[in-house]
């Protein structure tokens, strides 16, 4: 992706010639996308607990949190492979073949302990394919998950056809859907919270996490520099198709069926959250906690606007303009500034 | 994706004499496979079952392939700058809804209308996609996935959940799509009309040329003075329009049309384009075959049928070409870029 559709006048490297003064800093930290959506998606969270009814209520916070369960995790690998400059559409389609394959394999008579960890197992191989074709022979990393997004959801209806599983085990799908001894909190909170902290620090806080940032800056300047440019984004790959298969078990237990159609259409859900959170599509640019802002910020929308009986699709516009407007606001705003430092520079020039 | 600097795209061939034939030659194979794959598939499935060389079954191949060719034909250009668009499914939608809407409230309207309607509603849908590309600096990836989502949620509140039923829509409307002249279905008679002006367009003129230079290297064509602006402008109204086309063709061939309609297109339509050998980096690639591709993807789809093979199969099938095709694309790539660094060798 980074190379191939990266236009000319790619928004990137705009900011070069400001100084990195400290007041500077502060300033275009507090006014970057990242800081907007969160303020942003902190302002909806209140408005929304003051006027609508049942928002607030512990009963819907559960809700909202297995809302968005499937999505905050499939977007915390999603955003490391934007960041390196490429796409993997096709998580959803991972996370349909490893439901069909959960659901046959129970009909086979394996036990769930079993079955649980060869589903992470098949997600992981659906991604190494991914990375093998992307990374091992080269090609278009949209083009190639395209491509095995038809595929991996042929292979669930392969598998499955058009029925249904549903007769899992109680304490399993009671767990994803109960809260911790009955409160408010519910149980799969702890595993979106422990995944999240592993893929922040990972992404944040290690060389490994810096080196994707340079990956999506310049790829092969990052590969001349020593970074193993091929074997990181293939790993990528690999964790990306683990937790879809992991999100494909949870989404399994939680509505407790089986499916080869189940989350089918959820990778654009995604990749919308994560660009809403401010990560570029060139790569290079983003961060974690934006992406978890976004990803929450679209579902309390959605779930605001579904307690006060607004039509869910309606709720499309919102999503997309705000998309479109994760990338155009800052646009808009550069250009604005770029014009005004010009002008400055011009009366100062004529000035002397 | 490593590796990208490599490739050489047809329209930036002529470097000397021989190499625009040895290349021309070359990309005729691309398209070769695609017919020979096509040929094999219609032979082995003839030879299972002969009725699938009959009138009835061509026809319904053809009428199958007709909406998802038009919708090719338009994406091939787009994606041939560089570029994608993704918001064609919902394109379609909001078109063919507002067409079937139009002529259910006014049935006296004649055909011609309802043509021109879908292609104005699809051309607005473009020329926005166009202006945000290019003068909001946002790329096409982020633009048309947002207004996938757009186009989609104005439709759903426009709708509302009510739907347009046949029987509330023109018999004229209605029988349009199986009506034919001289024996080809109207629709498919349009399909064909629309990827042959596109391929002549692309192939022959200089608007064409222009767009596959800004492919090749986007910053080049706008250094060699070609209007870059207005003819990017142009490739998304033209994808939008024929969108808009192809939700006129949709609404007249199924009659009863909701908010829905046309959802998940847009990965058809780009597998077809993908399948058809139009490369997702832009520059090479052609609108022919990319109808070709629309066109493969129909027929694996009712041969399964023929062949009496789970049609669960269908998509995994589809999800298998479209990456051996880009195998494909990328060994032309690599074959290319070697025999002309052999040939700079030698001079």
């Amino acid at each position: 992706m980074s190379e191939t559709l990266r236009r000319s006048d790619a928004p990137g490297g705009i900011d070069l010639d400001r100084r990195p003064d400290r007041a500077g800093a502060i300033k275009s930290r507090l006014t970057s996308w990242d800081s907007i959506i969160l303020v942003l998606t902190a302002l909806v969270l209140l408005i929304a607990s003051v006027t609508v009814d049942n928002f607030g209520t512990s009963r819907n916070f559960t809700f909202m949190v297995l809302d968005l369960l499937p999505i905050i995790l499939i977007a915390l690998p999603m955003t490391m492979i934007i960041v390196t400059g490429e796409i993997d559409l096709s998580v959803a389609s991972t996370l349909g073949l490893t439901s069909s394959m959960m659901g046959w394999l129970w009909n086979q008579g394996l036990s769930i302990e079993t079955i649980i960890p060869i589903c992470v197992l098949i997600g992981a191989v659906c991604g190494v394919v991914n990375g093998f074709l992307i990374t091992g022979l080269g090609l278009p990393s949209l083009a190639v998950t395209i491509g095995t997004l038809a595929l991996y959801r042929g292979l669930a209806f392969v598998v499955l056809g058009d029925g249904a599983v549903a007769d899992f085990p109680w304490n399993y799908t009671g767990w994803v859907t109960g809260t911790i001894g009955g409160g408010a909190v519910p149980n799969v909170l702890i595993l979106i919270v422990a995944l999240a902290l592993v893929f922040g620090v990972v992404q944040h806080a290690t060389p490994f996490g810096r080196s994707l940032y340079a990956i999506g800056a310049n790829a092969q300047a990052a590969h001349f520099s020593g970074i193993r440019v091929a074997r990181t984004k293939f790993w990528l790959y690999v964790g990306s198709g683990a937790v879809a298969g992991l999100v494909g078990v949870l989404w399994t237990l939680r509505y407790s069926s089986a499916r080869a159609d189940n989350g089918s259409g959820l990778e654009l859900a995604v990749v919308a959250a994560v660009l809403l959170g401010g990560v570029s599509i060139f790569g290079g640019k983003g961060s974690l906690p934006g992406v978890l802002a976004g990803v929450v910020l679209l579902t309390a929308l959605q779930n605001a606007l579904r307690l006060e009986d607004v039509s869910g699709q309606a709720l499309n516009i919102v999503t997309g303009s705000l998309l479109v407007l994760s990338v155009l606001l800052p646009n808009i705003t550069t250009a604005v500034r770029g014009n005004w430092q010009r002008r400055k520079l011009r009366r100062a020039a004529a000035a002397r | 994706m490593t590796v990208t600097s490599d490739r050489s795209a047809p329209a930036d061939a002529p470097l000397g004499a021989p190499a625009p034939k040895r290349l021309g030659n070359l990309l005729k194979t691309r398209e070769l496979g695609i017919v020979l794959a096509l040929a094999l598939l219609v032979a082995y499935t003839a030879i299972d079952n002969p009725r699938f060389l009959s009138g009835q079954s061509i026809r319904d191949n053809l009428l199958n392939t007709a909406i998802l060719a038009v919708m090719a034909t338009g994406q091939a250009v787009v994606v041939i700058t560089r570029n994608i668009d993704l918001s064609v499914g919902s394109v379609l939608g909001i078109s063919a809804f507002a067409v079937a809407t139009l002529m259910s409230d006014h049935p006296g309207l004649p055909m011609a209308v309802a043509i021109l309607v879908g292609l104005a509603v699809g051309a607005v849908a473009g020329l926005i996609n166009g202006v945000l590309v290019r003068y909001g600096k946002v790329p096409a990836l982020v633009v048309t996935l947002g207004t996938l989502y757009i186009y989609r949620g104005i439709t759903y509140s426009w709708a509302g959940g009510s739907q347009v039923n046949a029987d509330e829509l023109p018999r004229h409307f209605l029988t349009f799509a199986n009506d034919s002249l001289l024996g080809i279905p109207w629709l498919v008679l349009i399909a064909v009309i629309v990827v042959g002006a596109g391929s002549v367009l692309m192939r022959n003129y200089r608007v064409g040329r222009e767009l596959y230079a800004m492919g090749s290297s986007p910053a080049a064509a706008e250094l060699a003075g070609i209007k870059v602006a207005r003819n990017l402008l142009g490739a998304f109204v033209l994808s939008g329009a024929l969108a808009g086309l192809a939700g006129v063709l949709y609404a007249a061939r199924f009659g009863t049309v909701d908010a829905a309609a046309g959802t998940g297109y847009e990965l058809n339509v780009v597998a077809a384009v993908v399948v058809g050998g139009v490369a997702v980096f832009g520059g090479s690639g052609s609108v022919w075959g990319a109808a070709l591709g629309a066109l493969l993807l129909t027929v694996i789809g009712s041969a399964l049928a023929v062949l009496d093979i789970n049609q669960f199969w269908q998509q995994a099938i589809v999800g298998a070409l479209i990456i051996l095709a880009i195998c494909a694309d990328r060994l032309v790539a690599v074959r290319i870029a070697r025999s002309l660094r052999k040939r700079d060798a030698h001079v």
